[in-house]
Order: C-alpha cells, then structure tokens, then sequence
C-alpha cells in the first residue's frame, strides 16, 4: 500500500489541453473518488497514475517514487476496466492467476492467491468458467479479483458499474466499500455517478474542465460547495440555484426573479445591489403561508418522499423534496419557504462561495 | 328467424397451404442460388469426375475405361513430381505468406503516418490480375534482362546472372516466391481485420499485469486471432493447392517438369495434349487433398469453448 501524490500534472493530446495542472494528495489506505462530467479529464488523469498515458507536465508519484518514467507494469498498481477488459480465452481462475504467472509465481503459490480472491469475491463456483458465461456483475467481480490477487500498491477503477443495471451497481458499490474496509488498499475510483461518489469515498474530488473543482470528504462538499459548479453536481435531485441581487436597502436579504425575497441572517461581503446566486438544496424548503409562490408542475412519489417540480413567478425552475405526503395537483400554487439556516450563497459573476455567518 | 352465423372454415386449398408454410417460402428462395450451384459446380464437377474414367479425347466421345486413367497414372513418375511439386509449393508458400501475412498485418496495426494508404498499397498484389503480375515476375525472372541479377551484380554480390527460371531448384523458389508475392495481401488484410477485434483494454490490462511485448503477442494477441487465421490460412491453402495462371505464365512446369503442379499438368495433358479423360483424371486426384485441408480446417474451426457464450 501507497500514498498517490499528483503534483500539477498537465495532459494534453496534440493542440487539445485535457488537464490544465491538477494537484491531488492521496493519503495511505484512502478511498478517493475522481467525479464530473464526461470529458472532464479524470479517466485521463487516472490513466496516467496506471501509466497507461504519458504526463505531459507534472510529476505523479506512488509512495515515495516518482513514476513519470516508470513503466506500467513496474508501478504495481492493479486497474478495473469499465468494459472489464477480462481475456476472453482463459477461465476465470487464469484470468485471476496472469499476473502471478507472467512473475513467475510457483503454480501452488498463485493457486492459493487466486482461491483466496475467490472467496473474498465468492467466485469458488465459477473459477473454471469463461468470461462469456458469466454475467455483467459476475465479470465485475472476476476483474476485481485480478486485482485483488496482485495485492498492488493502489487500485485502479475506472467507472467499474457503468455497465451494470442500477440495482446491481447499488449492490457491487457496497461490496467494493466493504472490499475496500477490508483490504485497506489505497483505491482511486472514477466515476461520473456522484452517488457513487458519495456513497464510496472517503475523499472526493470535483474535477470540471480539465481543473479540480473542490477536494473534500462527501458531506462536506454536500454542505460547503466551493461554487456552482460543485453546488449543482453534488446532490441528487441538485440543488436549486435562483439568480438574483443582494439587497442592503433594508433588512438584508436577497432578491430573486418575480418579487422573490430571502432574508439573509447575515450580510454577505458584497456590496448592494450586486448579482448572486441563491442556492438551497430541496429538502431544505418548506410549506410557509408567507413563502415563495410556486406553480406545481410535476410530482413524483418516491414512497419515501415526494418531490415537486414547480416554476416561480420569475419562470425558474425549483424543485422541493417533501417526507410528508403531500398530495398537491399540476398547475396548483403552493408557498415555499427557504430555511435561512443551511443556505448557500454565491457570487453572481465568478460563481465563487461567498461566506457568510450562519 | 335468425340462423346463427357460422363462421364457415373450408379447408385452405393446397395452393394457399405451400404459400404459407415456412419451408415452402424458404425452398422458394433457396431455389435460384441452387440453380446456379447445379449449373456451374456440381455438373462440371460431376462431369469432371466421369471423364476421369473415359478415354474422351478432344474432339473424340470416349468410353466407360473404368479405372485405367488412375492405374497409367500411379506409374507415371512426372505425376508423382507434380504431386511432390505441388505439395512443396503449397506448404512452404503457406507458411511464408502466413508469417510474412502475419508480421505484415501486426506493423499495419501500430500507429503509423499515413496508415489508410499504406494498408491500401498493401492490397495491390492481390488486386493486379494474376497474369499481369505473373508477366512482371517474367522480366523479372528473365536470364537475360533480370533486374534481380542486374542489381546484385551492380551491388558486387555475384559475378554472374542467376538462371532464376531455368535451373529446378531456382525455378521452384522462384515461382514460390512470386506465389508469396502474390499471397501475402489477401493474408495480411484479413488478419488485420481480426487484431482490430481484439480490445484495447484486454492490452491495457495486460499490460498492467505485467505482460512484455512478446507476451502480449503470445497470450492476448496470438489466442485470440486463432479463428481468424484458421480461416485465412484454410483459404490460402486452398488457392495456393489449386494455383495456375503463375506457373503457366513463368515456367509452363518447367524446367523439366521440375514446377508442374497438379493443376498446371491436368491442364496440359488433357488440354495441350488433348487427353481429356487422363487430365480430368489428375484433377480429379487433387479432390482428396482438398478435403484433407478442408477437412483439416473444418476442426480447426470449430468454436473454441471460450467462444461459446451462456450457459454451463
């Protein structure tokens, strides 16, 4: 086991620029989860820890050895395809047991690695399959034993559920936590699922656009998004973000599109009459006699809770997660009324946090 | 009074009945492509092989001569050469085109400058018509004019031209490596269609395994393009075994019969020499070779188990 340390490492392919300098510190033992959306440059980046691509600036290191130069196989890191990528001639004991064969490892030796994987996995049954005769969660499970039977320094994921059905990748995403408590190996994980993210990590990281956006632990990304960005990818159903002014003319408070008026407990460090961005998750909003009139447009019944789709007067879009049960009709108004408590506030041009005391 | 209506089922009639069967449907359009096998395989097959045991010589109806045509042959020895010739030019063309093929086809399948035109130079050889190109490995191969033996002898490495066409052995190597020439396209092509079926991540994760240059070839590369080269290679047996237009336009069999092929002396003998019933005899004797090679193909074939999806 290793710590990863990426030090400004840029990549680009020929004029395209995938990552403009990303510094990320991986502790010993961590679980990290590189999340955003496609083409953000984290399977990239990724690819580059496994040597898979080369470091075009930057220096990435695995324990205390830089290994820009160093060769993949050298690195002993062990990675799990989105696709699998098992090798479709051999059993899945042979595909458990390449590795330790191309090293050399005495037959009874690698035997013992690859049954012991097997059980971790419960894979015993179906060791002298081929792949194809396996199903999606099955091969999932045969790539990960490869991994595992190496023992490597740093495992490797590369969006490993992508090609499950939702059930089972909520399923595997618990046992490779449960995976991960129990081999305490140092894990990157990408994905472009911030549930997964969520659920896995014991460390995030937002990336967007070739840059890392915020690094953290999951609730605290949750509840301090550094900007926007992270505010509207972290959290399912996002967070709604209304567009509007700080208003010092008075009580301070901030004011929407359509008349809306939050009042603010306390003023944010920006001037009067300068544009910002109110961000409120859903399940932060609440029924008020005196709240925010919002036109019902879609309810969706989860069973555990009911979320509203509604439009505000000022044609925004907000959506509102209720544990009650509530039974309102499209086209209806209803008030909602923001808590002034677990508020975020933006910066209306950079997008940036903007502090303010609770 | 109201007569309940009954919905009256007469039996379809026959004609109605065929047109909604299945298998008359698919009779029906297995029919033309029949037709045609019949017409231009299995009647001049079958035709082939009855001549084999007549004394038909052009122009002349033979008769029923049972199976003298194949007792003259099993004495004759220049039949047994063409057997031997053409045995050697199948085998050792085979093996260099599949390994030159092969070598070809692994280069084309790195990232090279100007890939698509140099895979499209590839397949020129194969697309030239035999002849023309067998008309160019004439001059090539002339005693006289030979660029071969020209550059050689320019560069200093021999005093005197080679008899490419006229000495046995040289002829031999000659008209094989022309085959090669030829071969080596339809070889290489077909096997890149194959490595660019292979995965990159199965490289990727091999890779990472551990697995050098060569064991990548050998256990990701090499397993996995065996169907494809079980069919290419079945293919180039095939055409290698049954060549002719090469050896008619270069040596015509010679020297001293030393590159007749089977092929090339069925055609003379029943041909230029008129005896019908003894050449179709001597086609007729390669069948059991070709079935051998089908035959051998036919298992090699066979879906490997890790191609077999579902189930236990």
């Amino acid at each position: 086991m290793a710590s990863v340390a990426i030090g400004d490492v840029y990549k680009s392919f020929g004029a395209a620029q995938i990552l403009h300098g990303v510094s990320i510190d991986i502790d010993d033992g961590e679980f990290v989860t590189l999340v955003g959306p496609s083409g953000c440059g984290k399977s990239t980046l990724l690819r580059m820890i496994a040597g898979l691509e080369k470091i075009s600036r930057g220096h990435i290191s695995i324990g205390s050895r830089i290994v820009n130069d160093v060769a993949p196989k050298e690195r002993d890191v062990a990675m799990v395809f989105q696709n699998y990528a098992l090798y479709p001639h051999m059993t899945v004991a042979e595909n458990m047991a390449f590795s330790l064969m191309l090293k050399g490892v005495p037959k009874a030796e690698s035997d013992a690695g690859v049954k012991q994987a097997a059980e971790i996995l419960g894979l015993v049954p179906l060791l002298s399959r081929y792949p194809r005769q396996l199903s999606g969660g099955q091969r999932q499970r045969v790539a990960m034993g490869r991994a595992i039977v190496r023992n490597p320094q740093v495992f490797l994921f590369d969006e490993p559920l992508s090609n499950l059905d939702a059930k089972l990748r909520v399923q595997m995403r618990a046992e490779i936590k449960e995976l991960h408590q129990r081999l305490k190996t140092t894990t990157v994980y990408v994905t472009h699922d911030q549930i997964e993210a969520m659920t896995m990590a014991d460390k995030i990281v937002v990336m967007h656009d070739g840059l890392v956006e915020q690094i953290g632990p999951p609730l605290e990304l949750y509840d301090r998004p550094n900007n926007l960005f992270v505010a509207s990818f972290i959290g399912s159903p996002a967070m709604n973000l209304l567009k509007g002014a700080f208003a010092n003319d008075g009580p301070p408070s901030f004011r929407g599109a359509g008349g809306i008026s939050v009042p603010l407990r306390k003023p944010p460090s920006i001037g009067n009459g300068e544009a910002m961005v109110l961000g409120v998750r859903p399940e932060h909003l609440r029924l008020a006699d005196d709240g925010i009139p919002v036109k019902v447009a879609v309810i969706e019944p989860t069973g555990s809770e009911v979320q509203i789709i509604g439009r505000t007067a000022g044609g925004e879009d907000i959506v509102a997660n209720f544990r009650e049960r509530h039974s309102f009709a499209p086209g209806e108004t209803i008030r909602l009324s923001v808590d002034p408590g677990p508020i975020h506030l933006f910066h209306g041009e950079t997008g940036k946090r903007i502090e303010t005391a609770r | 009074m109201t007569v309940p209506s009954v919905a009256v089922q007469s039996r379809p009639s026959i004609l109605s009945r065929l047109a909604e069967s299945r298998n008359a449907l698919g009779f029906g359009f297995m029919l033309p492509a029949a037709a045609l096998l019949l017409v231009f395989l299995t009647y001049p097959l079958g035709l082939g092989v009855w001549l084999g045991f007549t004394d038909t010589r052009i122009g002349r109806p033979g008769i029923f001569i049972g199976v003298e045509n194949y007792e003259y042959l099993w004495s004759d020895s220049v039949f047994w050469l063409s057997v031997f010739n053409t045995l050697l030019y199948t085998v050792s063309a085979s093996i260099l085109k599949f390994v030159l093929g092969l070598w070809l086809a692994l280069i084309l399948n790195e990232k090279l400058p100007f890939k698509s035109f140099f895979r499209a130079i590839v397949l020129l050889p194969w697309v030239v018509p035999t002849v023309l190109s067998a008309i160019a490995f004439w001059w090539i191969y002339d005693s006289q004019f030979s660029i071969l033996s020209w550059a050689l002898q320019q560069m200093g490495l021999i005093d005197h031209r080679i008899n490419f066409l006229g000495d046995p052995t040289n002829a031999r190597a000659s008209v094989i490596a022309a085959n090669v020439w030829r071969g080596i396209p339809f070889v290489a092509i077909t096997l890149l269609a194959g490595l660019q079926t292979i995965p990159q991540s199965l490289y990727e994760a091999a890779t990472l395994d551990g697995a050098s240059r060569w064991q990548l070839f050998r256990y990701v590369t090499l397993p996995l393009l065996t169907p494809i080269i079980a069919i290419t290679m079945t293919f180039s047996v095939l055409f290698t075994f049954t060549d002719f237009q090469l050896i008619y336009v270069l040596t015509r069999g010679g020297p001293v019969n030393a590159t007749h092929l089977m092929a090339t002396l069925s055609f003379q003998r029943g041909i230029a020499g008129g005896q019908l019933g003894e050449g179709a005899a001597i086609a007729v004797a390669m069948i059991p070779f070709l079935l051998a090679a089908i035959l051998f193909s036919y298992f090699g074939l066979q879906r490997r188990r890790w191609q077999q999806g579902g189930g236990d």
